[in-house]
């Protein structure tokens, strides 16, 4: 298949481009949500992501947080934002972070206002910001403005052998036409670790993965009870028919093909040693994952699932594929793309690969993903410890 | 290319994966080793769901399994070639 060279995008004021054209209304913490509700259902063509924390963080855990707000808000998928927050410190960090895009953003905070009175200005400038961006046309954007993410989740042995090679075999395509690539889930390696590591494009990078990993493991070897053999794998995992986490590991290893990572990022940094594949220290929660990828500005994901895994993102589209022929039987409101032909040998894992390059080249040009449809806008912010 | 009841990813594999919906007790099952693209036949001893694995030889306590040709566990309790192998005799040994 000749692979199109372009795709029709919002063109941003920093360069960048997006696959959608969000207004936001950003809550900076969890008492703010109401607010930030409140603003969304007032005016049309916006959308609330209201979220659990944002008071008491500190240290790295509330760097994470102020990672995670900036980056959503600066992602070319969003045309416009609304901060809005209890205070106007914390408020007026996350505006001017996100104001050095040159997109549109103003805050506000509720302290010494109250939420009516927040609501009413903050709704105001929301229409305002909604009318704006509803003129933005799609124009015709290279390829490679396309940072593509993956993560699977519900996986089974499907995964591993036909929906993450069908990404794999996607990112072995697409790597060479100057996308960014980003997988994560440092949890779910385990078992594949030592492999993993080998395909760092640099001993730097190679390094890098090792620490990341080890931490991770050493942080669970404390805090686990026994083992995580009731979280890794999961029920359904187990019920799919894969038996261990390394088995699970080799599996979800599948996604990256046959690419070498540029760069290890802290969770949610956004990536800076230009195109090319990034692994990002995240969770195996899928909410968790992909909200951290959005925040370091990819704007199109690629979910494998096996068992029937049904997330979806406020920001960035969520396109599912499986291999397992009875999950398309079942959930086929949730499946973007079926590869279960893989299986019975109808399809090899070129024509797979090629059929997920159409499929994701549609929702990059504005076609709605299942989830998107469905109403699926999981936002889910990563903690790193208690507050204080 | 004949439809294949069970998926072998790499040559070296001690397992291989059902793609059909489940394994007749008994059954002769068309085996496909992708990474070489040969088939080979092995038997189905239990009736055994898609996406679960069938041991392609014997092994015993303390053997690995090895998948992508990689090691993704060990036996725990004696596997006959054709059995159903899963959480029930094969353990990760990670924890």
């Amino acid at each position: 298949m000749e692979i199109p060279k372009s795709f029709l995008g919002y063109k941003r004021e920093n360069g960048r481009a997006g696959t959608r054209n969000h207004v936001i209304i950003l809550p900076v913490d969890d008492i703010s949500n109401a607010c930030a509700e409140a603003v969304a259902n007032n005016i049309k063509g916006t959308i609330a992501l209201p979220h659990s924390y944002g008071r008491l963080q500190f240290g790295a855990d509330l760097e994470l947080h102020f990672r995670t707000m900036i980056g959503t808000g600066q992602n070319p998928n969003v045309a416009a934002v609304i901060v809005i927050g209890i205070e106007p410190k914390w408020t007026k960090k996350i505006v001017d972070a996100i104001a050095t895009t040159g997109k549109p953003v103003e805050g506000f905070h509720i302290e010494r206002s109250g939420d009516i009175e927040t609501i009413m200005k903050a709704s105001k400038k929301a229409q305002e910001f909604s009318m704006w961006a509803s003129e933005k046309q799609r124009e015709e954007c290279p390829l490679s403005d396309l940072w593509i993410s993956v993560k699977c989740g519900e996986s089974d042995t499907t995964s591993g052998l036909a929906a993450n090679p069908t990404v794999g075999n996607l990112m072995d395509k697409l790597e060479p036409l100057g996308v960014h690539l980003c997988f994560g889930e440092t949890s779910e390696l385990t078992g594949a670790e030592q492999v993993c590591a080998k395909r760092g494009a640099t001993p730097e990078a190679e390094k890098k993965f090792m620490k990341t990993w080890s931490d991770y493991n050493d942080f669970i070897l404390k805090e686990a009870t026994d083992d995580l053999s009731e979280s890794q794998p999961t029920a359904g995992n187990i019920a799919g028919g894969l038996t261990t986490i390394e088995e699970k590991a080799f599996g979800n290893f599948q996604k990256i093909g046959t690419r070498k990572f540029v760069d290890v990022l802290e969770p949610a940094e956004e990536p800076k040693k230009g195109k090319g594949l990034y692994f990002m220290d995240t969770s195996s929660a899928a909410a968790e994952c992909i909200t951290l990828q959005a925040a370091a500005g990819f704007n199109i994901h690629l979910f494998p699932t096996g068992q029937g895994n049904i997330i979806g993102n406020p920001i960035e589209p969520v396109i599912k594929l499986t291999a397992n022929p009875l999950t398309v039987k079942t959930m086929r409101e949730h499946i973007d793309c079926d590869v279960s032909k893989i299986l019975s040998r109808e399809m090899n894992m070129s024509q797979a690969g090629d059929e997920l390059i159409k499929s994701m080249l549609r929702v990059a040009n504005g076609r709605l993903t299942c989830a998107e449809a469905l109403g699926h806008k999981e936002f889910v912010m990563t903690k790193l410890y208690r507050s204080a | 290319m004949s439809h294949p009841d069970l998926i072998i990813h790499d040559e070296k594999d001690n397992v291989g994966v059902v793609v059909i919906e489940t394994t007749k007790k008994g059954q002769d099952c068309n085996a496909w080793i992708m990474e070489n693209d040969k088939s080979i036949k092995v038997p189905s001893l239990n009736e055994v769901p898609l996406g679960h694995k069938i041991a392609l030889k014997d092994l015993k306590e303390g053997d690995t399994i090895l998948k992508y040709g990689h090691d993704i566990g060990k036996v725990v309790k004696s596997i006959k070639k054709g059995e159903h192998v899963h959480v029930h005799n094969v353990k990760t040994k990670k924890w």
